[in-house]
């Protein structure tokens, strides 16, 4: 439908200069219909998220300085994070929005903004403003509005970003986030500036091999296309105060937002995809000064581990340079992280502030909430990150399973309802983290895709507790069940593997494999008491298992000694 | 605020001379019987009839065939072109959708109420099989995937677009001579401008080239330009039309408005493209009424039909800076309410002079902003260039032309940072004045009126080159966007000029979705206005050289 818009011309060259962002000798600027081979159709599965990696271990001396310098001067750290709605259509048309889907084809006039479009607000992106919003303890505004931002970029089709200037949804909130154990631990609360509801851009990519372009900075020998299928996509902007000190605690704030923002089902923040986008602001100051330094930008970091290791280096960077007295080489920019280099480099400096023209968009009427409307979204929420960590504190389990169990939604959930169904906390929580973790990561499998149910497993736990089979035989029967499904008590019906606790019946089988081997029986008596293993292997064979671990080595010890 | 509101109600005799009695105005013979209109009321000078029911009870009685229609009116409007040139696009398809309901008709299936009414669609309304232009270099050849939600409803309602009309870029201007493609005259004196923006639209209906037709107004742009060519024309209330489709200009003030040869075919084609429309926002829930149930026949009027009706004249719209001829034409207007039994008080609308500059600045700003989107990247002309900002810079260049770009050049800096205050939000604070005026005004009185504009239709090139003066002849209409209230034109008589006499019209202005109110207050009016007959000579005279 949308092919007679647009026109296909030939590709052309571009060069950087220092005032203009593209060169190229002759010709336009277009979009077109061409497929990208690195896209795939379908949407990635949502990932559970990843643990951080510590820095790299890199060289030593670097690490000392930065130590050292970490000691006299403080990083200030503010983040800009943009996330991605999982609404079914775009913010303001009925498009959908599929991550990877060809170019241009999820557009229609309103998000190409042909002439005589209009917005309309889908009220799915206001309620989930609001969810967040409550999430992150803020402040909502009752009556907000629309702005428009206005600027000229190809991937921008209006001209302007429908956003929110002056009067955000929300305001002044918090973040409560709990550090890894392995980094030492700690409760951090960080603050909430605002949190604004706008529209995406399209993506801009190069016409002679599809790859997606991030800006328009380097060199570009390639023409450029656009697909506007991302555009008028709704995000969340969340501003944090300047409240994180290191790349680790910027890291997690990101990672913890991640965790929420999944855990509303608000969108399914994958950083891979660009749901989830993390811009931040550092600056650096000796420890005491009450002073901001020259606060610096950095973008394109597309994972945690990104983040805190951008961060790191962004602080020694600067540190270097005050240490060195030449502070005033660090100046207002905007740099990018490399991750091949593993060095942010500068991309733009700043030719002091754009003026975006923000005025009320007349297209929109505002945006009013009413206290039955919020209230029935707070009463909707589910139980959060922060609040989930602190009941399974209170349940006995350590921080680090604390951690584990409620990083990811589905994992937490899966506890949860096992425990529902009276398993054992700590018998849960170690089956989750060891076995389950184990097979899930082997098979690249999330826990709502392995066949076992929460209810299976508290069956199992119940199993093992109560006696009927013995731990060696439940773990065989876990991984029956995650691979292949059905229940516990079906499964030790089929294979008969009910645990033989009958003392009479092991201790005939005590008595059958000493029999059968006179020989190590001798070495035994003999003072090589080692063997007792062996026998009690030969034992636990032909009982196929079955035989309970205690009782056969208690018998077995006291038939063994019994001659000696 | 508003002392004189308080005043009690007196009569306006201190606007009436004393040997200037109320004028009733010179007659012309409105046709030669050669002429290939069918549609002509036999006494030269007895009061329009409603055009769309005449159409429908010929249709419906057999008497004529859409086709038949149709050809008529493509024939007139093919004569008239090479002179007046209102449209832009005239379609190919009339006479296929002519035969359709013919076959309709034929089978005996009902048809809509616009059944065979040829419908002029200003060119800034997008319509899905034509070009739709805005009048801009920019769009040339742009043919929009859809229709306006108003031009969607007219096709329901079995009307039939015959193409689009010639305006100024975008609707910025006051004359239709800032079009990139065409200068439309007016029919009454082809040296003259039809006025504007919706220049095109209210030749096309004057001169009978269609029947009725759709315009934009975000300042005046159908009151000014009926006014000039002395047709009906209705700027409802902000919201009771949608705007989706419509090329935007200032979003905040334009909506859609109706030209019509007489009140009643404006209110039927009002009737047909209200309602709220889920694809704009700021369309209204309000219900909408059937606007011409309450249109009286002249024969069975009172001798004071509109006995009681308050109506408010304003009085800075009466002062300094008005055409002598038209401020005498409209208190003879003024007379003629009075005589239909009216009361009329004079009302003060202190920050009514305010309007003019708020206007500029609100509208300029909004046009910068929404006009962004010509950058030649998507759709529109592109030009060749170096790099980004060249492409932009170039295709915008070539594509505006001079009056929008200075609207793009004062709106971007009324919005910069540290003007924003004083510009923007100043002005949008006059505006909260001027509704709040407006408001204690309607409440006392049921509408409010005043001339259409401060002249009759002036020549071609005239103002072209005094943008201030062409902005100052919008004073009667600007603040009513402002307020986003309704207001009907019509024509009320004639000053000298031109071969016959130049048009003047008459604002009536309504509070707030009352649509209905002045439709029938204007329809009184018009039915029992003497001794004037709204054709022009264009029609009146067959097609001049």
């Amino acid at each position: 439908m949308a092919s007679f818009l647009f026109r296909t011309i030939q590709s052309h060259s571009f060069l950087l200069c220092p005032t203009t962002l593209l060169r190229r000798n002759n010709g336009a600027f277009y979009c077109s219909m061409k497929s990208t081979h690195t896209q795939t159709a379908t949407q990635e599965k949502q990932q559970p998220p990843p643990k951080i990696k510590s820095s790299p271990q890199g060289n030593q001396a670097k690490t000392r300085t930065l130590d050292r310098i970490s000691k006299e001067y403080e990083a200030i750290i503010g983040i800009e994070t943009h996330v991605q709605l999982s609404t079914l259509t775009k913010a303001f048309c009925t498009c959908p929005y599929n991550y990877g889907a060809q170019p241009n084809t999820s557009v229609c006039p309103i998000c190409m903004g042909l002439p005589g479009a209009l917005p309309v607000v889908n009220s799915k992106v206001v309620e989930f403003a609001v969810k967040l919003g409550l999430a992150l303890n803020c402040k909502l505004s009752f009556n907000s509005k629309f702005d428009r931002k206005q600027y000229f970029y190809p991937d921008l089709p209006k001209g302007y970003q429908i956003s929110q200037f002056d009067i955000p949804i929300a305001t002044g909130g918090y973040l409560d986030v709990d550090l890894p154990v392995e980094y030492g631990g700690g409760h951090r609360r960080f603050g909430i500036t605002r949190v604004h509801m706008e529209e995406d851009a399209g993506k801009l990519l190069h016409a002679d091999d599809g790859e997606y372009s991030q800006e328009i900075t380097f060199p570009i020998i390639y023409a450029l296309q656009v697909d506007l299928n991302r555009a008028g996509v709704p995000l969340l902007e969340i501003v944090s105060e300047p409240d994180m000190r290191t790349g680790l605690e910027a890291a997690e704030y990101a990672a913890e937002l991640q965790r929420l923002v999944r855990y509303l089902g608000v969108s399914n923040g994958n950083m891979q995809e660009g749901s989830l986008r993390c811009d931040v602001n550092v600056s650096i100051r000796p420890v005491g000064q009450s002073k901001f330094g020259t606060k610096v930008e950095i973008k394109n970091l597309n994972s945690f581990s990104s983040i805190n290791r951008a961060i790191d280096f962004e602080i020694a960077r600067q540190a270097l340079l005050y240490s060195q007295g030449k502070a005033d080489q660090i100046v207002q920019e905007t740099r990018l992280w490399e991750e091949g280099s593993q060095k942010t480099v500068t991309m733009r400096k700043k030719e002091g502030l754009a003026d975006y023209r923000y005025f009320p968009e007349p297209d929109l009427p505002e945006v009013i909430l009413n206290k039955e409307y919020v209230d029935s979204i707070q009463s909707s929420l589910p139980e959060l990150p922060e609040m989930k960590r602190r009941r399974y504190e209170e349940m006995g389990l350590s921080m680090q399973d604390v951690l584990f169990l409620a990083n990811d939604i589905n994992v937490a959930r899966f506890f949860d309802a096992t425990i529902e169904k009276g398993a054992d906390v700590k018998l849960a929580a170690n089956w989750i983290m060891g076995d389950i973790a184990a097979y899930m990561k082997n098979e690249k499998l999330t826990i709502n895709e392995i066949k076992l149910s929460a209810a299976e497993l508290a069956e199992l736990i119940a199993s093992i507790k109560g006696a009927t089979i013995s731990g060696k035989i439940g773990k065989e029967i876990l991984f029956e069940l995650m691979a292949k499904g059905g229940t516990v008590k079906g499964i030790i019906i089929e294979k008969d593997l009910v645990q033989i606790v009958d003392p009479s019946e092991i201790e005939k089988m005590v008595d059958k494999v000493l029999s059968e081997n006179p020989k190590q029986l001798e070495q035994y008596r003999g003072g090589k008491t080692k063997l007792q293993g062996f026998f009690a292997g030969q034992v636990m064979k032909i009982s196929k298992g079955k035989a309970n671990p205690g009782l056969l080595n208690k018998i077995l010890l006291e038939k063994l000694n019994a001659k000696s | 605020m508003l002392s004189t509101l308080h005043h009690p109600p007196r009569r306006l005799s201190r606007f009436f001379p004393a040997n200037n009695k109320p004028r009733h105005f010179h007659t012309k013979p409105v046709l030669s019987s050669s002429q290939p209109v069918t549609d002509q009321s036999p006494s030269s000078t007895s009061p329009p009839e409603s055009q769309i029911l005449s159409i429908r009870h010929s249709l419906l009685s057999r008497e004529v065939t859409a086709t038949q229609l149709a050809e008529t009116y493509l024939s007139r409007l093919k004569l008239a072109e090479p002179q007046l040139k209102s449209f832009i696009h005239v379609s190919n398809n009339v006479l296929k959708e002519a035969q359709s309901i013919d076959d309709k008709i034929k089978r005996n299936e009902n048809v809509g109420p616009l059944a065979g009414v040829l419908v002029g669609v200003k060119d800034n309304i997008c319509t899905v099989d034509m070009p739709s232009t805005a009048g801009s270099r920019v769009l040339e050849n742009y043919r929009p995937p859809f229709d306006a939600t108003a031009v969607k409803k007219v096709k329901e309602f079995d009307g039939i677009v015959v193409g689009k009309t010639n305006l100024d870029e975008f609707g910025m201007g006051s004359t239709t001579e800032s079009s990139s493609f065409q200068v439309t005259a007016n029919p009454w004196d082809i040296s003259r401008v039809p006025g504007g923006s919706s220049g095109g639209s209210a030749a096309a209906v004057s001169a009978r080239q269609c029947v009725v037709s759709l315009g934009s107004d975000t300042g005046g742009s159908v009151r000014q330009p009926a006014s000039f060519c002395g047709v009906v024309g209705l700027k409802p209330t902000y919201g009771r039309v949608s705007r989706y489709g419509l090329i935007a200009y200032a979003s905040s003030l334009d909506v859609i408005g109706c030209f019509g040869s007489s009140v009643a075919d404006t209110g039927i084609l009002l009737s047909a493209i209200s309602g709220h429309d889920r694809l704009d926002a700021t369309s209204s829930k309000q219900e909408v009424p059937d606007f011409t149930s309450q249109l009286i026949s002249a024969a069975l009027l009172e001798s004071k039909p509109l006995k009681g009706l308050k109506v408010g004249v304003i009085r800075e719209t009466l002062e300094n800076g008005v055409d002598s001829g038209v401020k005498s034409t409209v208190l003879g207007a003024v007379s003629h309410l009075e005589e239909l039994g009216c009361t009329l008080s004079e009302v003060s609308l202190p920050s009514f002079s305010l309007g003019l500059p708020a206007y500029y600045i609100l509208a300029s700003s909004e046009s910068s902003s929404n006009l962004s989107r010509y950058d030649g990247v998507r759709y529109g002309n592109q030009a060749a260039a170096e790099d980004l900002n060249a492409l932009y810079g170039d295709s915008r260049a070539k594509g505006f032309g001079s009056e929008v770009k200075m609207r793009i050049l004062m709106g971007t800096y009324a919005l910069s940072a540290g003007y924003y205050d004083a510009y923007y939000k100043r002005a949008q604070q006059v505006r909260t004045l001027i509704q709040k005026s407006f408001k204690t005004a309607l409440d006392e009185n049921d509408i409010l009126i005043s001339p259409a504009a401060p002249s009759a239709a002036y020549k071609i090139g005239e103002k072209k080159n005094d943008p201030l003066a062409m902005y100052s002849g919008d004073i009667m209409t600007v603040n009513v966007n402002l307020a986003g209230l309704p207001a009907l034109v019509l024509p009320c008589g004639f000053v000298e000029g031109g071969p016959i006499g130049l048009p003047v019209g008459l604002q009536m202005i309504g509070a707030a979705f009352d649509e209905g109110k002045l439709l029938k207050v204007g329809h009184i009016f018009e039915q029992t206005l003497q001794g004037c007959r709204f054709v022009p000579p264009l029609i009146a005279d067959g097609i001049p050289q």
